[in-house]
């Protein structure tokens, strides 16, 4: 288990390195971020000191090497729109899209295998073609569309929910709510095709010899058994929210990864956009390592 | 009317299917009493084990329909009562245990907990069951029953399996058992002791036997009475013994006469000449799994050679690597005289087409997509020197035939036809090649005995007729009594016993040969009887 983590860790360490390799030099491609933060009559020794400030005047493998040694030592760089350490910054918005992205998921979970397994028991029943209708729907909303529409008759008509922002627990309904839906009719579908080929299998032919009652049947014989296809999905769509739900966070102005990124890159606020993709790398790094653990929880044949 | 523990009186199933509806059984009326065995015997298809659904609720509805009649256990018919009574029956009053162990004990759950699950969903308190489940682990023969609680199925042998089935099946002490081809994928002696385990136990609490088989053997060693079914129809009823010496429907008797191992073993054929194979010194190893260790045998054109032993025996590396499907690590394989592991590939596509192979399942071994023209003519656009285009469509035909399909087949894919009808395309082609050797690896296991009489019997006439040779691989005994001339018995990846059929059956020198034969179950009560009497009077020979 200690070999196959370090494994996994080298090959993700590797990649990362690329990454911020590649997205340095690209990011510097885009050009000079003086002329962003100056007013727009600040004179020419005013941005000469701006560029010396910041290192930006010396050419782009000196910057990148002088990144590289801060690095080693524990120092992501400032942020240029901030003026603070670029690390503060991606770790605050990161907790906040971290929290979004579990009270997500948790839902999106539960209700995905409780009505997924119901529907499996009796496909084609009323209930099934319900299910599969919503689920159907909710997977192809696109979240752009629906985030405005929410706002629109929940915030703007109804007024019963804030518009964007963060502030009491009311703030977290909306961008929850328009994240919830497309994981949940995506792993829906998942949990109901899986399930009904396990309750078709022998085993389940077997409980049911043994008189055992139709719930347990779903939830203790079959549900291990359906898990395993299911855990791989909802690590995917866990890892699209903890990457930044750029869309859903910036409608609603949420304080989280995605608006942080997708801000720092109009700003060119680079040391952000660099700690911001470690971050989301780590993240997801971790969140493989636990689809890994909870298949060799679930099933006995991967552990041994 | 004396009232039976369990009957089924004038019982008709229907499946309603996109193609139609199929009539599964008809009429069905059969009845077990306490402490007896009754076999449904019946093939593929007979609706054998669609009363045994019936009555543990398993059918499906729809698509299935019971149409008519009724199940009376205990005198109340089961198929008025609520599904929670039918539920209280399952397992506790009547349990089941099936074909395929491995698929239908559940793979993520410890067997400890499977077993005692039987007993808390009757109402038995956790502890006590699991205290149980221990007992019964030990009464089936599980070695280290404590380890063995907590492991999983796939941690177990598939004789293990079939044992771990049987204590689950007999934790509730039902008063009926019902066994549907129980020890149909087990090796022949791993049968034989499973077989007995249901004995002892039938003997202990007195419980009905009811046993779903395709086999005459299983029949003889194990039935009182037999009921024997034909698509969906019960052909004749009575007692085991007396309709195996007295058959009375046709069906029955054909069944008897395709049973092999019966009759005189045909005379041998002098060995003499270069043997169109030989194989020296085979070792393949798998890891630190050692598969075939140093085998050697040889085969005479137009002989058939067969290849006999147990799961795990190496007999199928064997078939392989003599295919040069998988290269052994060591060793020859000589093909009139030349080493067909030493050639380059370019040369052994050249030898291709005198080596062919049948294999165990031609629903897997046939490309589901390809129609049964395109399947045999495959073999001349490879190799298309054989025959030129135009003659294709005949030469087809002309195959057709010589395997016992129709020319106009030709057209048709893979799944419109059965089982047999299968093999019988994977056998044309291998002809397509006309090859000199045919390697047939488990060809026809999976087939009904009735089926698998008309492949041996086709396969043998294809000897005759193309002076072809053979590398018959199987675990089925009687069948390679009736079909090869010379025998290798294989255990553990060396060869422990060769020789003529005659030498191999009639006077086995390694005793794991004799426990082989000794398993073997000959489809005739009296013999079997006689067999198991000889057998307890010097027990111990068949306990591997």
């Amino acid at each position: 288990m200690k070999s196959f983590i370090g494994k996994r860790a080298i090959a993700s360490g590797v990649s990362l390195v690329v990454l911020i390799v590649i997205v340095f030099f690209l990011s510097r491609l885009t050009g000079d971020p003086t002329n962003l933060y100056l007013p727009i009559d600040a004179t020419q020794e005013m941005r000469d000191q701006f560029r010396q400030m910041h290192g930006f005047n010396d050419p782009l493998i000196v910057q990148f090497g002088r990144y590289v040694m801060d690095l080693v030592q524990g120092n992501f760089g400032n942020s240029l729109r901030q003026a603070r350490p670029a690390m503060d910054v991606v770790l605050e918005a990161f907790t906040w899209t971290l929290w979004l992205a579990v009270i997500t998921m948790v839902l999106v979970t539960i209700a995905a295998i409780v009505i997924g397994s119901l529907a499996a028991f009796r496909v084609g029943g009323v209930f099934d073609r319900i299910a599969t209708f919503f689920s159907l729907i909710g997977a192809a909303a696109p979240d752009f569309w629906v985030a405005i529409v929410a706002i629109v008759i929940f915030a703007v008509n109804l007024h019963v929910l804030p518009t964007s922002g963060t502030g009491s627990v009311w703030h977290w309904v909306l961008p929850v709510g328009v994240l919830f839906i497309r994981p949940f009719g995506l792993i829906l579908q998942v949990v109901r095709g899986s399930m009904i080929s396990v309750l078709s299998s022998a085993y389940v032919k077997t409980a049911r010899a043994k008189g055992v009652q139709s719930r347990s049947i779903i939830f203790v014989h079959g549900l291990r058994n359906a898990m395993l296809p299911v855990i791989t999905v909802i690590g995917d769509q866990a890892a699209a929210i903890l990457n930044g739900a750029v869309v859903v966070e910036t409608v609603f102005g949420f304080p989280g990864i995605g608006k942080l990124m997708i801000d720092s890159i109009l700003l060119r606020d680079f040391a952000v956009v660099l700690a911001v993709i470690m971050v989301s790398a780590l993240a997801i790094f971790i969140m493989n390592l636990l689809i890994d653990l909870a298949y060799a929880l679930l099933d006995p044949r991967i552990r041994y | 009317m004396a009232e039976h523990l369990l009957e089924v009186r004038d019982l008709s199933v229907e499946f309603h299917t996109l193609a139609g509806t199929v009539k599964a059984v008809q009429n069905v009326s059969w009845y077990l009493d306490r402490g007896e065995t009754l076999a449904i015997l019946g093939e593929s298809g007979s609706g054998k084990s669609v009363s045994a659904s019936a009555i543990m609720n398993l059918i499906d509805m729809p698509p299935g329909k019971i149409t008519s009649g009724t199940i009376l256990f205990n005198g109340r018919d089961m198929l008025k009562m609520t599904p929670e009574e039918r539920r209280a029956i399952n397992g506790a009053k009547i349990a089941m245990i099936f074909q395929d162990p491995l698929a239908h004990l559940n793979p993520v759950y410890p067997v400890g907990w499977q077993i005692a699950e039987m007993m808390t969903t009757h109402g038995k308190p956790g502890a006590e069951s699991s205290a149980r489940a221990l007992e019964l682990l030990k009464r089936v023969g599980i070695p280290e029953p404590e380890a063995a609680m907590r492991k999983y199925p796939f941690q177990f042998s598939g004789g293990q399996r079939q044992r771990l089935m049987i204590a689950m099946a007999i934790a509730c002490k039902p008063d009926i058992l019902i066994a549907d081809e129980p020890t149909t994928a087990l090796d022949v002696t791993v049968q034989a002791q499973v077989l007995a385990l249901l004995e002892e136990l039938q003997r202990e609490t007195g419980m009905g036997l009811l046993l779903i088989t395709h086999d005459l053997g299983v029949v003889a060693e194990i039935a009182n009475r037999v009921v024997v079914m034909n698509s969906g129809h019960i052909v004749e009823t009575g007692n085991a013994a007396e309709v195996y010496r007295n058959p009375q429907h046709a069906y029955t008797k054909k069944l008897i006469d395709a049973a092999p191992g019966k009759g005189d073993i045909p005379a041998e054929r002098e060995r003499q000449g270069e043997p169109l194979l030989k194989a020296v010194g085979l070792k393949k190893r798998y890891g630190s799994f050692h598969a075939l260790k140093g085998v050697e045998f040889s085969i005479m054109p137009g002989e058939t050679v067969a290849v006999v032993g147990e799961s795990g025996s190496g007999k199928s590396t064997l078939a392989r690597a003599i295919v040069r499907l998988d290269d052994p690590q060591e060793g020859q394989v000589l093909y009139r005289g030349n080493d067909l592991l030493a050639m380059s590939p370019r040369e052994v596509f050249g030898l291709r087409r005198d080596l062919q192979m049948v294999f165990q399942d031609p629903t897997q071994s046939l490309n589901p997509r390809m129609s049964v023209f395109r399947l045999i003519s495959e073999a001349w656009v490879i190799h298309p020197d054989i025959l030129p285009k135009a003659k294709w469509k005949e030469r087809v035909a002309e195959l057709l035939v010589k395997v016992g399909l129709k020319p106009d087949m030709a057209d048709r894919y893979p799944h419109q036809f059965s089982g047999g009808q299968r093999q019988r395309i994977a056998i044309a082609r291998a002809l397509a090649m006309e090859p000199k050797l045919i390697v047939c690896d488990e060809a026809v296991s999976a087939l009904d005995v009735s089926i698998q009489a008309q492949v041996i019997a086709l396969l043998d006439g294809l000897r005759r007729e193309f002076g072809l040779s053979y590398l018959f691989i199987a675990h089925d005994l009687p069948v390679v009594r009736d079909f090869a001339d010379r025998v290798i018995v294989m255990k553990a990846g060396e060869i422990v016993e060769e020789g003529t059929v005659r030498q191999i059956f009639d006077a086995p020198r390694h005793p794991y040969t004799q426990a082989l034969l000794a398993a073997s179950l000959d489809p005739d009560p009296e013999v079997q009887a006689a067999r198991r009497s000889a057998c307890h009077s010097n027990k111990g020979l068949v306990s591997a």
